[in-house]
């Protein structure tokens, strides 16, 4: 079983910061469908169309019946271990400086064999006994995907069942962005979502939230309980002001491991409805050059921590709207301004991820609140929300559609996004 | 496999001669070729023929990227009139042989030039790992990045788990590859190893552990291919060749590696050559890691599956003992120069059918037979290529 992680002692300031080194990232445009899909959190291999077979490694052609019809098919990861190793040397930096490590050798139920990275849990195949009749049954695991630290997708071979600390894993830990023991940034405390990320976090075992609030003045419900949490800390934090940005970054930005961008500005209707910019100003405001100013003032700090111990740096999270994706024109400038700050999000992701930080995109459907309130369900609970959020950070999910309509809806968009618009356009 | 498929036919007549190495170094700034032109310096320098009169040539070797044997062509300012280029690792060797074989038996060339060799930068084995293949890029390294190593870790695990097999079998094969090495002045390691020495190493994969693993280092090998005749005329001393065999992916759906492709076609092997496994004096298998050694004994059929250890533990596997293997020291004692670890088997296996001075303390009594194994090209869970060659003393 694996042994539940102990709040690390505190750091020696003598001691130089441990500089991130990546895993091995390089991967064919083929095999970035596994990444593509573990991306979302589901373990993908290509199934051949014509005859069925699985493939792995990822192919441009049918091992059996050479069709070039290979499609990524979710896939459940039953198998059987077949051989373990423990590697006590190796010439990549990232691993040298992570031994030892532990790999398998897996005949996944569905045809291949595939390398792992397993789990301390997983039990070693049963040793040779010269008497069949007694040995050992077969090691039975299951395989998932995940994203390591470069951002790539690998498999992982966990126990078949559940153990109470089994994301405690040394390796595990190293391909999610866990709460526990993390010092962790929200940037907006006062709305419901922001509470109740907030709780979960403080659930979760976060150890320090630091919990931003814009307008000091402004009482509003909910946030009196959330700052009597032993684990927060109020900070003033207003991302229309460069200042108080940076006066904040100044503040904890050597220390904060996770950050949470939930601070939103959302009001209804499209072009026709409203005279003049200042609604759309104040939405791309915070929207999108709020997310730009907090990721100039605190990325930096956070790329410079991500090897710093077992509770480095290791993730940013944006919540950013279904609306991104295709414009939902009833809430159209706030659909264009969460458009624009996904397009800053996937550039925050290229430049995070030679520093090994995760950077987590939530396109939430409408959510349950006041901005929402016109809106027929199914809408998205806050809490909901927040759990998603963090599961997508233990699980090590980079892109995550929370509730129906944004399942729905990325599912129309992938199918052709064209079609989407026209049919928003016509009212949803 | 269909019915209608043609037996090989004999490679009566075809002779390999003047094997040559270049000597080894752990760590060379010399490109690959560098390497190849000391080879073929060697090759013109031994047989005493012209550069000119070379018109047939392989090359094998990995460092020689973006090149490929033609680029060696003209940076050796050689025509010939047929080329080939195997850059095939551990089944370059067995793979070159057979190539030129065919090529000198139909006339497309005269002497065909069969060279191995790599370079070896501090940094080259590395950067090898890591874009070996589209598969190890994609599936292997990102795991560790511990090359062969783990998965031939993986690899021999499940070997002890099937076949009850012991670290000290595969100690067996390595300390009598030793005692060979330490008459062989280009071998890399240069002291005795004891079978305790041996078990206490550092771990490296689990189960491997330090003495399992080669030495990268630089180096070349080769040898030429002609028609016996030719040798004769040029009174040059040869061996000849009685049969050959090549398999490549051979058990794809074995969930993992525990027997190779040469047993696929070994039948074909030892019927060419007329003889059964019993008649071969000395074998020179790959020996990347020791299981794989033993996978040999097995696969090429001198014990049965799964009777490797005890196979080991029943015989003695140095030079002068009653089943010698791997004479040089092998790449485990020799060193691994890349490419040329897969024509280092053949190189030693000429020297002992043509009593070159070069093994004369290391040599085989009487060895009539020799039989040479390749095995090259791990580019995922397991290595794709098999060959073996039956090589012959000729008579004088």
């Amino acid at each position: 079983m694996t042994m539940p992680l102990m709040k690390p002692r505190r750091k020696n300031p003598v001691l130089r910061t441990r500089q991130m080194n990546l895993p091995p990232f390089a991967r064919g445009r083929t095999a970035l469908g596994m990444t593509a899909a573990a991306a979302e959190g589901r373990f993908a291999l290509q199934v051949c169309q014509r005859c069925k077979a699985v493939q792995y490694p990822p192919r441009d052609a049918c091992h059996v019946c050479l069709s070039p019809e290979l499609k990524w098919t979710p896939q459940q990861g039953a198998g059987e271990l077949l051989s373990e190793t423990v590697l006590h040397h190796s010439n990549d930096p990232f691993y040298r400086e992570r031994l030892p490590w532990r790999l398998g050798l897996v005949r996944l139920d569905v045809g291949p064999s595939v390398i792992v990275h397993l789990h301390g849990d997983v039990p070693s195949p049963p040793p040779f006994a010269a008497d069949q009749a007694k040995r050992r049954p077969a090691v039975r695991l299951h395989v998932g995907a995940r994203l390591d630290r470069a951002g790539a997708a690998v498999l992982i071979g966990f126990p078949e069942k559940e153990s109470e600390h089994m994301a405690d894993d040394k390796m595990l830990r190293e391909m999610t962005s866990d709460p526990k023991f993390r010092k962790i940034l929200v940037s907006d405390g006062k709305t419901e979502v922001g509470q109740a990320i907030v709780t979960a976090l403080v659930k979760a075992g976060a150890e320090i939230v630091w919990v931003g609030h814009a307008e000091p003045w402004k009482k509003l419900p909910g946030f009196d309980d959330i700052t009597k949490l032993a684990q927060v800390t109020l900070v003033p934090l207003d991302l229309t002001n460069g200042r108080s940005v940076a006066e904040l970054a100044g503040e904890i930005g050597g220390k904060v491991d996770i950050v949470i961008n939930n601070a939103e500005v959302h009001r209804a209707y499209g072009i026709a409805a409203r005279r003049g910019t200042d609604v759309a100003r104040a939405e791309m405001d915070i929207n999108y050059f709020g997310l730009l100013r907090l990721a100039q003032e605190i990325g930096p700090a956070l790329k410079a921590r991500s090897a710093d111990g077992a509770t480095h740096a290791a993730a940013w999270v944006n919540l950013l709207s279904i609306y991104a994706l295709s414009n939902y024109p009833p809430h159209g400038t706030f659909s264009a301004s969460k458009a624009a700050a996904h397009s800053l999000a996937q550039c925050l992701r290229a430049e995070m991820r030679p520093a090994g930080i995760r950077v987590i995109n939530v396109f939430p459907g409408p959510i349950d609140d006041e901005w929402n309130q016109n809106l027929p369900p199914p809408k998205v609970a806050p809490a909901a929300l927040a759990s998603a959020i963090v599961k997508a950070l233990t699980q090590g999910i980079e892109d995550v559609y929370p509730g129906d309509v944004a399942q729905e809806w990325v599912e129309r968009w992938r199918e052709n996004p064209k079609v989407l618009e026209r049919e928003l356009a016509a009212g949803g | 496999m269909t019915a209608a498929a043609r037996a090989r036919s004999s490679y009566e007549g075809v002779a390999v001669a003047c094997p040559v190495t270049v000597p080894y170094r752990r760590y060379s700034t010399h490109g690959a070729h560098w390497w190849i032109g000391r080879a073929m310096d060697l090759l013109v320098e031994r047989s005493g023929i012209a550069k000119e009169q070379i018109d047939g040539l392989t090359v094998s070797s990995f460092s020689l990227v973006p090149d490929t044997a033609v680029g060696v062509t003209q940076h050796l300012g050689l025509s010939p009139r047929w080329l080939d280029h195997i850059p095939t690792g551990g089944a370059s060797g067995v793979m070159a042989l057979r190539r030129a074989a065919r090529a000198v038996q139909a006339g497309d060339a005269d002497v065909v030039a069969c060279i191995a060799a790599d370079a070896n930068h501090v940094e080259s084995f590395r950067q090898m790992l890591g874009g070996f293949s589209h598969f190890a890029r994609d599936a292997s390294y990102p795991y560790g990045s511990g090359g062969p190593n783990s998965i031939f870790a993986f690899i021999t695990a499940a070997y002890m788990r099937t076949y009850g097999a012991e670290r000290a079998d595969f100690g067996r094969i390595c300390v009598a590859q030793r005692a060979n090495a330490l008459k062989n002045a280009n071998a890399l390691f240069k002291v005795p190893l004891s079978i305790e020495q041996y078990l206490d190493a550092r771990p490296i994969a689990d189960p491997i552990h330090l003495f399992d693993c080669v030495m990268p280092c630089a180096g070349g090998e080769a040898f030429l291919v002609m028609r016996q005749e030719r040798a004769k005329d040029l009174g040059l001393p040869h061996a000849l060749v009685r049969g050959a065999i090549e398999r490549h992916n051979a058990y794809a759906d074995d969930p993992v590696l525990l027997r190779g492709g040469w047993r696929v076609d070994r039948d074909d092997l030892y019927s060419q050559a007329g003889v059964a496994p019993d008649a071969i004096d000395f074998v020179q298998t790959y020996d990347d890691y020791p299981v794989v050694v033993m996978l040999q004994f097995e696969d090429l059929g001198f014990c049965e599956k799964g009777e490797g250890p005890a196979f080991v533990r029943a015989r003695t596997l140095t030079h002068d003992g009653d089943f010698p293997n791997n004479t040089s020291g092998g790449q485990l004692s020799a060193g691994q120069a890349g490419c040329a670890g897969g024509f280092l088997g053949l190189t030693e296996a000429i020297r002992q059918l043509t009593d070159d001075a070069d093994v004369a303390k290391r040599a085989v009594a009487d060895s009539m037979l020799g039989l040479v194994s390749g095995f090259g090209m791990v580019t995922y869970d397991r290595c794709l290529c098999t060959g073996a060659v039956i090589l012959a003393r000729a008579s004088s």
